[in-house]
């Protein structure tokens, strides 16, 4: 049966054909919907980790058994999974181990556009690059079997195009191992002291020269001779739109982008006029292809490094011009970023960092999106944890002259994932450093997956939720430093923070009651939508600084007005509130210091009706 | 319909409906017995920015990107966005676009200006341009959130796939409660053009 699957959809049913019963990942975009798939289908334990390591760990643990295991993650997950990895690239397999990085050219939701097909070549594992849902399927299952017959992980790499692209898949069927499980003690091969890892690194190097010469004969390495003149080497994706652009040319496409197939790339040039290499990103094909020896016609020196390609941008490049449309449109079209969604719990705790002035440390997280106009209240954003860990080194340089200027703020899944060791380094190293952590009760930003502190597991199961506070107090928070707030407060807010960020010791905020407003199964009710009362509101545009979708700016209303006490005033507009859009949370109401903004009932409410998980 | 593959370029704002309407889409030309990709990108357009897809169906596709100055049909459930993506357009491409209005921040925050000509603009640049008022049809059908249900049934009417593939395809990727209204979109935006 054919089926248009999204390419994560693909990976997760190949995993699923393989015969994979275990599964972990951490949500990260565009590889998110791989375990989501994966937790579809029972005979698969698909878990979401803490994070990428542990991701990596548990599926290896799970391979060491004898079954088959995936861990899948997004590109910069990999930095965080590399430490196993590389050692886990000596100690080799029992069941197939098939790790999946989701690279993100372009950065649509990425910090960077780092080039994963180095970790194969640094790890010295293969990895295979499918460039369509089809071979996105097929390739997991291969991996599988390339990870037992080489006895080693194998990696899997796509981009946002392949991961998020549908396209037709033909499915097949679960092969079903049953395997039992081993628990044989093998420490030459899996206690990797110096007395043992030293053979293993040879067996690396010797299993390396296996897969070259298996490269060579490997069916998706394809030839596709037509037109000699020109020869192009291309994987992946990047395949699909060079083919698109030069339908005649011939064509060297490679399904395993490492170890490279040296005899069959020599041949291939050999029968061609022109060699062209063309590839996303890094010249990882082009560099290694030239340091066999062989002359590269056309490479990086026309096609861009930075950003995704496209058979458009290809074309420009190979041009040498722009592409020029046939219609324009002569006058600016106002950008639409994404944005804090109306109610979002996030938005109180930025907007009081900004009316203190302090420098906040951002991280990875929806609350990144602070950074932009009008909130514009984040002042830095690296890595998973990174406000935690950075905001401890500026507390401890700047001592006492910190005080008062500076914290971090992060998601709790965040905070889970690689804010915990920080904190304890900070609280040990005793600097003054401020974690502020937004709990919304889910990983948002990726589309709401579950994590330890939500109660649910990705099978949606009951399961323990990590309680902050408890937390904090563990690692060594004094209890009166630790402050729980309602994120929908702003004088509460601005007090508690005022309060924390002026101690000389290290604090720990945590929101609580504010789950994502999207989350369906935590909010009971919304509140009714808010109303600007035109007779009151002096255009000042304070509430227009909360950046709420729902409220807008409307110059029609500009001139002289009427105050209350009968006083003719000017104005250059009034704020509006967009019914459709406006569920009732009540910042805007604490914002407006004229009482204009109203509420169907004399209280407005603030926050919304919560359900808590029983 | 004389290419090989026809290109059509779905845009919009984060939570109109741009995704599902482009995943009907390609499972209809799938029905339908055609090669099809769909290219469309998740994460940060959600949160109301703007989202944009490419569906592609022929006999064989390559690329699941258009290339641009080739899209054959551009489909806008906001006519703002349409504007964004005019140029992977030539003056041959057929515009269908909802007529609603929905101000970027910078708009709601007295910055910019929605520009005044969107709709004129396009009537003068393209030789077929459906501007259907989709989200006002939807809600006199009782849930303005089916407006990208009515382009999808005003769009059919140009393709070569038979009214009821349509049908199964949107319904299949519905759930049961939704289908009278989602029935009804379709046949008013079918009318529309």
């Amino acid at each position: 049966m054919k089926k248009v699957l999204l390419g994560n959809e693909a990976i997760a049913r190949g995993a699923w054909e393989a015969g994979v019963v275990f599964a972990s990942a951490y949500p990260g975009t565009p590889s998110s919907e791989i375990l989501e798939n994966l937790a579809k289908y029972e005979e698969i334990q698909a878990e979401w980790a803490t994070n990428e390591k542990d991701a990596l760990l548990a599926a290896a643990g799970a391979a060491l058994t004898g079954v088959r295991a995936m861990a899948s993650m997004k590109h910069v997950g990999v930095n965080v999974a590399a430490d196993p990895l590389m050692t886990l690239s000596y100690t080799g397999i029992e069941g197939g181990l098939v790790l999946v990085t989701a690279d993100d050219p372009s950065m649509y939701s990425s910090q960077n556009e780092q080039d994963n097909r180095h970790y194969a070549r640094f790890a010295k594992v293969p990895m295979l690059e499918p460039s369509d849902g089809q071979e996105a399927k097929d390739f997991t299952k291969l991996a599988f079997e390339l990870s037992e017959r080489f006895d080693t992980p194998v990696m899997l790499r796509t981009v946002t195009r392949v991961s998020h692209s549908r396209t037709v898949v033909e499915l097949g069927e679960r092969q079903e191992l049953n395997r039992p499980f081993k628990l044989e003690p093998n420490e030459q091969k899996y206690t990797m002291i110096p007395a043992f890892a030293g053979p293993r690194h040879r067996f690396v190097e010797e299993r390396m020269e296996r897969l070259k010469e298996f490269a060579e004969g490997f069916e998706h390495n394809r030839v596709e001779l037509k037109d000699t003149s020109v020869g192009i080497i291309a994987s992946g994706i990047v395949y699909q739109h060079a083919k698109e652009v030069f339908p005649d040319y011939s064509f060297l496409k490679l399904g395993m982008v490492w170890p490279l197939p040296e005899k069959l790339i020599k041949d291939f040039a050999s029968k061609v006029k022109e060699l062209w290499v063309i590839e996303e990103l890094d010249p990882f094909l082009e560099e290694n292809i030239r340091a066999m020896g062989v002359e590269v016609h056309l490479g990086k020196d026309r096609i861009p490094i930075c950003g995704e390609l496209s058979p458009t941008r290809i074309l420009e490049a190979i041009q040498g011009k722009p592409f020029e449309p046939q219609i324009k449109y002569p006058n600016p079209i106002p950008p639409r970023p994404p944005n804090l969604c109306a109610g979002c719990p996030h938005r109180g705790p930025i907007y009081a960092l900004k009316k203190l002035k302090l420098f906040v440390n951002g991280d990875i997280g929806c609350y990144t999106l602070g950074t932009l106009p009008p909130l514009k209240a984040l002042h830095t954003t690296i890595c998973m944890g990174s406000s935690v860990g950075m905001t401890h080194g500026m507390a401890k340089v700047m001592g006492k002259e910190a005080l008062g200027k500076l914290i971090c703020v992060l998601g709790e899944s965040t905070f889970l994932h690689a804010g915990i060791t920080p904190l304890l380094n900070a609280i040990y190293n005793r600097s003054n450093a401020t974690v502020f952590v937004l709990n919304n009760w889910t990983t948002a930003m990726t589309g709401a997956q579950e994590h330890p502190a939500s109660g649910y597991t990705a099978k949606g199961e009951r399961t323990h939720a990590v309680d902050f506070a408890e937390l904090a107090k563990a690692l060594g928070v004094k209890p009166e430093n630790i402050r729980e707030v309602n994120p929908y407060k702003i004088d509460e807010l601005i007090e508690v923070i005022k309060e924390e960020v002026n101690k000389d010791e290290p604090s720990f905020i945590v929101t609580k009651d504010g789950p994502c407003a999207l989350l369906r199964r935590a909010i009971k009710s919304y509140n009714p939508p808010l109303h600007v009362d035109e007779d009151v509101c002096t255009g000042c545009r304070q509430c227009l600084e909360l950046g709420c979708p729902a409220l807008y700016w409307d110059p029609s209303k500009a001139g002289e007005y009427k105050t209350a006490d009968g006083k003719v005033k000017r104005r250059k507009g009034v704020a509006a509130i967009n019914d459709l859009l406006c569920n009732g949370c009540g910042l805007c109401y604490q914002v407006c210091k004229f009482g204009a903004i109203k509420g169907e009932t004399e209280e407005i409410p603030i926050g919304f009706e919560l359900q808590r998980p029983e | 319909m004389g290419k090989d593959v026809t290109n059509i370029l779905v845009c919009g704002v984060g939570g109109q409906g741009v995704i599902l309407a482009s995943g009907v889409m390609a499972d209809t030309f799938l029905k339908a017995g055609y090669d099809v990709k769909q290219g469309e990108v998740h994460g940060m357009a959600q949160r109301g920015g703007s989202v944009v897809s490419h569906i592609k169906f022929g006999q064989k596709v390559y690329s699941p990107l258009i290339k641009m100055g080739e899209a054959d049909y551009l489909f806008a459930t906001e006519k703002l966005e349409a504007l964004r993506w005019i140029e992977y357009c030539t003056s041959s491409t057929v515009i269908i676009a909802d007529t609603i209005q929905i101000n970027p921040p910078a708009v709601n925050r007295g910055e910019m200006e929605y520009p005044a000509d969107v709709e004129d603009f396009l009537k003068g640049n393209f030789e077929k341009v459906y501007l259907i008022p989709a989200t006002e049809i939807a809600k006199e059908l009782g849930n303005a959130r089916a407006a990208n249900v009515v382009l999808l049934g005003a769009f059919s009417t140009f393709m070569p796939v038979e009214e009821a593939v349509w049908k199964e395809a949107l319904l299949e990727r519905l759930p049961k409660k939704l289908h009278e209204l989602n029935l009804q979109a379709f046949e008013k935006g079918r009318l529309a053009v």
